[in-house]
């Protein structure tokens, strides 16, 4: 069997194995890597669940083989909070706004939403709209998501401790 | 989900591309963007023996004004035609209708080359590169040779390209390509037209159809009538008798019909000088 190395940087970190060239980056980044935080929900290339970004642009990773990754950059859900492990405000927002209800959608959704806040700081909410226009969610009827990105854009640049969010907060009162 | 297997070879450059279709023949297929190409090897619908990926092939990737057209390389992502300040000012229809490919996530990988090497008259540039009278630039082992839009689709995913041929650059007039208008019909997010429809008003007005038949649909008929300022609803009637429209899920054929006259008329009373 022909193996190709593909060396990719995934969340930061040089990583280089020999793959098949028809294994898909999303395969690669949960099977090759233990990346599972990226998901699989069609085989269409419609659902979106598998969105990373790919040189700072959202992708959807099933549809992009891993090889032509090769020299890339790619970050995952995973590599949002590196380092510190603080969340950052795209993350923050979904747990605030409610912004998921199963959570499979969600990976994709924090991984296209962070790509346009990057693009664009401030969009307007069609923007959210038509950003999201990739991602499908089966829970939540979409105003909950936007609402969530919203909230990112007003708190852009913060990061936020995984264990001061609000339920927590209640709880200890 | 998974592709069948096929030999992977990565190009430098264009004529190491071109190169490798030849020594590689009729089995070996160009990888630009893939969101054609790897869709379709997912649902074991197309199973190439090899890939040849051009998609780092950076030489191929521009928008630049040059003696009167607006020069596109074949291998520019959807994404950066769309930000492309010259595409938009000088062939806005081009950014615009771009924008309307697929989702964000098409836009990021998707190539103006692949979609009209691919052939689908469902897709919206073939119809934007028949309607403004764009040109391609096609290279292969003899050289390189240009075919007019309006020559270039043949049939469903067939194209004037041969096995060992690549589409290098679309070149677009860089004027006369306004007014215009171009409105695409589809139920929901992120999906290919039921039927669209682009409109130049210029000197040499064109009109072309979108998923209309089994190739982009050109209106010589209605572009003519546009010409000698007949009313919309008269130039969309036209429209609307062109092509074999195909019967699918998404509507029949008279249902495409009325949807390109509603279309057109819409289409050129926004395109008003
Ligand atoms: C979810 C989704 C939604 C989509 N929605 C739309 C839509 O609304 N409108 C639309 O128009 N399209 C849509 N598309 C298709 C998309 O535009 C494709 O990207 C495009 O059709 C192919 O471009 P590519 O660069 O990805 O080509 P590839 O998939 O890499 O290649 C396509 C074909 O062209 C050949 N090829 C590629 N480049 C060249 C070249 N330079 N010379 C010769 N042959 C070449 C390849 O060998 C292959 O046969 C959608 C795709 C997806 C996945
Ligand atoms: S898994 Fe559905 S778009 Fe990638
Ligand atoms: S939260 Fe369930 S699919 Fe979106």
């Amino acid at each position: 069997m022909n193996r190709i190395p593909v060396r990719v940087t995934v969340n930061g970190e040089p990583t280089e194995h020999d793959v098949e060239p028809r294994l898909l980056l999303v395969h690669h980044l949960r099977e090759t890597l233990r990346l599972t935080g990226t998901h699989v929900g069609c085989d269409t290339s419609n659902c979106g669940a598998c969105t990373v970004l790919l040189d700072g642009e959202p992708v959807k990773s099933c549809t992009v083989l891993a090889v032509q990754a090769d020299g890339h950059q790619v970050t995952t859900v995973e590599g949002l909070a590196a380092g510190d492990g603080r969340l950052t405000a795209v993350q923050e927002g979904f747990r605030r706004e409610h912004g998921l209800q199963c959570g499979y959608c969600t990976p994709g959704m924090i991984m296209a939403a962070t790509g346009l806040l990057a693009a664009e700081p401030d969009p307007p909410e069609h923007r959210i709209r038509e950003a999201l226009e990739g991602n499908l969610c089966r829970c939540t009827g979409y105003q909950m998501i936007v609402n969530a990105v919203r909230w990112a854009a007003a708190h852009a640049g913060e990061t936020f401790d995984v264990a001061t969010g609000p339920r927590q907060a209640e709880g200890a009162a | 989900m998974i592709p069948a297997r096929f030999d992977y070879h990565r190009a430098a450059d264009a004529a190491h591309a071109l190169a490798l279709l030849g020594e590689l023949g009729d089995e070996a297929k160009l990888l630009a963007g893939g969101h054609s190409l790897v869709p379709l090897m997912k649902l074991g619908l197309a199973q190439p023996a090899a890939l040849v990926d051009v998609g780092d092939v950076r030489e191929l990737s521009y928008v630049d004004e040059r003696d009167g057209v607006l020069a596109v390389g074949a291998l520019t992502r959807y994404r950066d035609i769309e930000r492309s300040e010259l595409a938009r000012r000088l062939v806005p229809i081009l950014a615009h209708a771009t924008g309307r490919i697929g989702d964000p996530q098409v836009r990021a990988r998707g190539t103006i080359g692949g979609s009209l090497a691919h052939g689908d008259p469902a897709a919206d540039l073939p119809a934007v590169a028949v309607a403004t009278g764009a040109v391609m630039v096609v290279r292969g082992p003899g050289g390189e040779r240009h075919v007019p839009a309006r020559e270039f689709f043949r049939g469903f995913l067939e194209t004037a390209l041969q096995p060992d041929e690549m589409l290098v650059e679309v070149r677009f007039p860089a004027s006369g390509v306004e007014p215009w208008a171009y409105e695409k019909f589809s139920r929901r997010a992120q999906d290919y037209a039921i039927v669209g429809v682009a409109v130049v008003r210029g000197p040499e007005p064109g009109i072309a159809l979108v998923n209309m038949d089994s190739t982009p649909v050109f209106c010589a008929a209605a572009s003519a009538a546009l010409g000698r300022g007949e009313e919309a609803r008269a130039v969309a009637e036209l429209a609307a008798a062109d092509g074999r429209p195909p019967s699918d899920l998404n509507g029949d054929g008279a249902y495409r019909r009325h949807l390109a006259r509603v279309l057109t008329e819409r289409a050129v009373r926004a395109a008003a000088i």
